[in-house]
């Protein structure tokens, strides 16, 4: 039985732990975005915040992953359900690249188009939500492809401290010394990586301002 | 000209403006007169520009009252205040991601214009900087340098202000692009009567545009003088200047004057 009969066979389990890795990798984006771009935009504009912010993102990224997971376990609340853990690391490590690209992006408008708007009596608000952010956004969206890129991958380790998500596969793989059950969790994987490269990157592309 | 009683519409008084340990501009004293053309002459660093952005306040002086229709502007609501007056630069800053027609109906959009006066407001400035009402729909990646900056001042105009800033608005222009633009600054001028300053290190284009000219050096105001006394003046600076500059002033300056 070759690995494709194997996912084939156990389809409805490959669907389940799918949409639980998509659920965690999304919920986890979702609040890194929310978090991360006001952040980007606070150290845009009193840069004195740039190294703290950016410095402690850093930071959170060196963790290995396995350690930060069976770090927050003993925290009550969120040890209480793994998912919950894994949502928090996950987002944690999304952070990073969702705050410098929406830094990037504010810093890298044209000055001159700023100076215009400020100049024609745009308040720092409008000038924020009808200049900045629009002209940032492609920007922004690629630190949010490289974000959940990362968080697809990261999601499979997940399952070490029991959330769920293909790692289960690949973990049970291992232990079973079974390639096809590892690869029935690495494949759709993958494949969930590419797809949200290539969706976020056509996103990306369409509100790139000319 | 207006009466010397009058109240100027902007004034400098007793300005200066330091950063750190460099003296900008010192002792500024200053008036623009309704409806004249005051163009702020001088060298990079002469404090030209900055002495602009003092106006709508995008720089605030370090000692100092600039007056906006004899009240302090320092006192105003600083968004009224640059609504009220139009800010033209020469990199233009257009909206890369709006439209021609949604860069110069931006201000009036959000002063709660209805949709159809902007509309008209948007087609009739586009008319008066001599631009093809077709234009409208472009970005402004798709037009040339001198169309550009019609778009900017038609976006300056777009809420009818009564002062216009302009700094070097035609500078990154080639020389027949900025002949046309002066030609037509010209003649916008004399149907609109805005009160303007304007920035320029170009003597022949203060000669041309301006009703006085304000030579600056080194963050201090020289001397404030018409065209054709410019050229005769003795001041030092004012004749270094017109030396570099050689030859055939006089009449750039006649057909700023006529």
């Amino acid at each position: 039985m070759n690995v494709i009969q194997f996912i084939l066979q156990n389809r409805a389990q490959v669907l389940e732990l799918t949409v639980e890795h998509l659920w965690l990798v999304g919920v986890s984006t979702v609040f890194a975005m929310l978090i991360g771009i006001p952040l980007g935009i606070l150290i845009a504009h009193w840069p004195r915040w740039n190294k703290p912010v950016l410095g402690s993102a850093n930071i959170i990224q060196t963790i290995p992953s396995l350690a930060l997971f069976g770090f927050l376990l003993p925290v009550p609340w969120l040890g209480e359900r793994a998912d919950r853990l894994a949502i928090l690391a996950l987002t944690l490590y999304a952070l990073l690249p969702i705050i410098r690209n929406t830094y990037t992006g504010i810093r890298g408008v044209d000055p001159a188009v700023v100076e215009a708007g400020r100049g024609m009596g745009l308040t720092e608000y409008q000038l924020l939500l009808q200049v900045e952010l629009p002209l940032a956004t492609s920007v922004i969206l690629s630190g949010v492809r490289v974000a959940v890129v990362i968080s697809v991958g990261l999601a499979t380790i997940a399952a070490a401290i029991g959330a769920g998500g293909l790692g289960e596969f690949i973990f049970r793989g291992l232990a079973m010394v079974d390639d096809r059950v590892i690869l029935a969790g690495a494949i759709p994987a993958a494949i969930l990586a590419l797809l949200a490269d290539f969706g976020v990157g056509w996103l990306e592309r369409k509100l790139r301002p000319r | 000209m207006q009466p010397e009683t009058a109240t100027p519409v902007i004034e400098f008084r007793d300005v200066s403006y330091r950063v750190g340990d460099t003296q900008v501009l010192a002792g500024l004293n200053l008036q623009v007169a309704r409806g004249e053309t005051l163009v702020l002459l001088g060298r990079s660093g002469s404090g030209k520009t900055t002495t602009l952005k003092l106006v709508n306040r995008l720089v605030s002086p370090t000692t100092g009252d600039i007056r906006v229709n004899g009240a302090s502007n320092a006192q105003m609501d600083v968004t009224r205040l640059r609504r009220g007056i139009g800010y033209v630069i020469q990199e233009v800053g257009l909206f890369p991601h709006f439209t021609v027609a949604r860069n110069i109906g931006l201000v009036p959009k959000i002063e709660g214009w209805p949709a159809d006066r902007i509309r008209t407001r948007v087609e009739e400035l586009l008319q008066l900087v001599g631009l093809a009402p077709e234009l409208a729909g472009r970005y402004p990646h798709e037009l040339s340098g001198g169309q550009r900056q019609r778009v900017g001042v038609a976006r300056a105009l777009a809420a009818d202000p009564e002062i216009l800033l302009m700094d070097e608005p035609f500078g990154a222009l080639d020389p027949l692009t900025r002949d046309d633009l002066q030609h037509e600054f010209l003649l916008l001028q004399q149907r609109l009567n805005k009160t303007v300053v304007f920035v320029t290190h170009d003597l022949r284009e203060a000669l041309r545009l301006g009703t006085r000219i304000a030579l600056m050096e080194a963050g201090k105001l020289v001397t404030v003088l018409p065209p054709l006394e410019f050229l005769k003046s003795n001041d030092p600076w004012a004749s270094a200047y017109v030396r570099a500059f050689g030859d055939g002033l006089e009449s750039a300056a006649n057909r700023g004057a006529s």
